[in-house]
């Protein structure tokens, strides 16, 4: 008794100043709950369903789906658009986050706020824009026929409507990085007789290589993904303007199911792999990429 | 000198740095190009239609129920992701728990999993013979081909905003702020309630606000898991692609103006929010 009292009096001055800042073991027990609960049910049950599915009769079965020779082009697809598009906006992205981190001009949070407006915009309208200006009934549509230019239902098309759809991706992660790291080591770089590309290849580009790769895979994982947009533009043409999610969306339903979560898979591993590398980069140049995680 | 360059105009400051023209260049070409032209054409079009023949399309009672139906259930699904949300950032923030790192990356996993993978993840969980469906069936609980199973599949496709968007306020919280509080004789729950949950309200909203502009115009994962009976559970980003598909063009672009004229408006109100936010609280991006 009095050994349980004396403890009790030596502890209980932490305890209460432990309380004041945190909350009861028991609070902080069903927070914790409820937080990983949402998590398993919203996250991981989707993420393991896909695979689970896509093996469910077995490895042959799903080597089988992959080799398929329609799935096998509109894998080829996929990689042929992210493979224009990802480029055309790294390009971009650089070129405005150099406009607009490295000088004052006026009308820039204007310029902003238009360059994020693809992610405002419905996937379905990003595509259906294209629809109205190259399609059948447009201006510009039977001009470009009659030359033999195809753009809807055709790479072309869905290509411009990933890049539409992956468009902010690359600058909005340059543009608050570049911003933070000034114009101090471009100046020191053309005090000292730079030209303006030697002080672009060898002084920017190495400051913000990592910001850099952190844009391009966001963009790249969007730009394979990307699932509305493209749908519109595509014509479902088999083995021709499927791209993989659209090739899933077919063979689900076909009722082809095996066949669908084995390419689902395959992106779901692609998303995986973004995860990693994305965190990977987080975590070991946490200050060499923009401090504004979300997207 | 001073006073001479600060009153008349520039349209920019001058720097040493070069390239401005050619970056400056190429981003309006691209943008124009990409982003305005197309967008500029899909307004010329519908005001092409004339008032009378928009109004009457947007009425038009299957565009109606199909426009309430994604933003009622877009606004449910980011009730519910505000909620959860906030108690997950939470979570990330403050304790210390098993898996912790690798849940915190995996919130990012709707940013990252292609849409239409997740709709059909999504369908094979809640539907009758799913994991989860077969659980709730026997309650009389359908949630696949239901418009319970839009706002499931909302709820997955928005959970990152809020998240994103509150914990980085919450890691800055200033720990004496608290304990203020508590050395004023205020319990954990009203410390939390009257003090911290206010300041993280501007944060919380903006979370709201992007999940639910998100998940208006959401289509890739939605479709697998609706249903899509029209009046019940068609999506309004559908109900274009169904007029696309009856060559109904002016339907069609009737219904995107007003879907892109609501997320201007939301877009309006984020920065609005934003705005008082950096006034009232002191930051906001």
């Amino acid at each position: 008794m009095a050994h349980d009292a004396g403890s009790a009096s030596i502890t209980a001055p932490s305890r209460a100043i432990e309380a004041a800042t945190s909350e009861t073991r028991l609070a902080r027990a069903m927070l914790i709950a409820v937080a990983l609960g949402f998590v398993v049910l919203f996250l991981l049950l989707p993420l393991t369903t896909v695979f689970i599915e896509a093996f469910r009769k077995g490895p042959a079965e799903f080597l089988a789906a992959l080799r398929d020779p329609e799935t096998f082009s509109a894998i080829l697809l996929t990689l042929t658009v992210a493979g224009i598009a990802v480029p055309l906006n790294l390009t971009f992205g650089v070129a405005a986050a150099w406009a607009i981190a490295k000088f004052e001009f006026k009308g820039k949070a204007f310029l902003t706020t238009l360059i994020d407006l693809p992610f405002s915009v419905s996937p379905v309208i990003s595509g259906l824009v294209f629809v109205l200006l190259f399609g059948a009934n447009s201006a510009l549509g039977p001009i470009l026929q009659s030359y033999g230019i195809q753009i809807l239902f055709a790479v072309p098309g869905l290509v411009l409507a990933t890049v539409f759809v992956t468009f902010p991706f690359v600058a909005r992660e340059l543009i608050p990085l570049m911003q933070e790291q000034g114009t101090s080591d471009e100046e020191a770089a053309l005090s000292l007789g730079a030209t303006g590309w030697q002080t672009f290849w060898h002084v920017t580009l190495p400051n913000i290589k990592w910001g850099l790769l952190y844009g391009v895979l966001l963009c790249n994982a969007r730009a394979m993904g990307e699932f509305g947009a493209v749908s519109v533009v595509s014509g479902h043409i088999r083995g021709q303007t499927n791209t993989m999610p659209l090739q899933v969306e077919i063979l689900y339903n076909e009722y082809n199911f095996v066949a669908a979560f084995a390419v689902a898979a395959l992106l779901a591993l692609l998303a995986l792999v973004t995860l990693v590398l994305k965190t990977a980069l987080e975590l070991r140049y946490s200050d060499e990429i923009a401090a504004s995680r979300r997207h | 000198m001073a006073s001479r360059s600060s009153t008349r105009w520039r349209f920019r400051q001058p720097s040493v740095i070069p390239g401005f023209g050619l970056a400056l260049g190429v981003t309006l070409a691209w943008l124009t190009l990409i982003v305005l032209i197309p967008i500029s054409g899909l307004i010329w079009r519908s005001s092409g239609l004339g008032w009378s023949k928009f109004i009457e399309l947007t009425l038009d009672p299957r565009t109606v129920n199909a426009l309430t139906i994604s933003f009622g259930t877009a606004f449910i699904a980011a009730v519910v992701n505000l909620f959860f949300g906030v108690i997950l950032a939470w979570a990330l923030v403050r304790y210390r728990f098993p898996g912790k790192r690798v849940i915190d990356a995996m919130v990012d996993l709707p940013f990252a999993l292609p849409t239409a993978v997740a709709g059909i993840a999504l369908t094979a969980l809640y539907a009758p013979n799913g994991w989860i469906g077969s659980l709730l069936e026997p309650l009389g609980i359908k949630i696949a081909f239901t418009p319970a199973g839009i706002v499931v599949a909302l709820i997955f496709v928005g959970l990152p905003f809020v998240v994103r968007t509150v914990q980085p306020i919450m890691e800055e919280i200033d720990k004496e702020v608290e304990e203020a509080a508590a050395t004023l004789g205020a319990n954990r729950f009203q410390t939390i309630s009257r003090v911290l949950l206010p300041g993280l309200l501007p944060a919380g909203l903006t979370g709201f606000a992007l999940a639910f502009a998100r998940g208006v115009g959401e289509y890739g994962s939605v479709i697998f898991i609706a249903g899509n009976l029209p009046y019940v559970s068609e999506i309004a980003p559908l109900l274009i692609i169904i007029r696309l598909e009856e060559f109904n063009y002016a339907a069609a672009t009737a219904i995107a103006s007003v879907m892109l004229l609501l997320s201007f408006f939301m877009l309006l109100v984020i920065n609005m929010i934003q705005a008082w936010s950096r006034g009232r609280y002191g930051y906001g991006s």
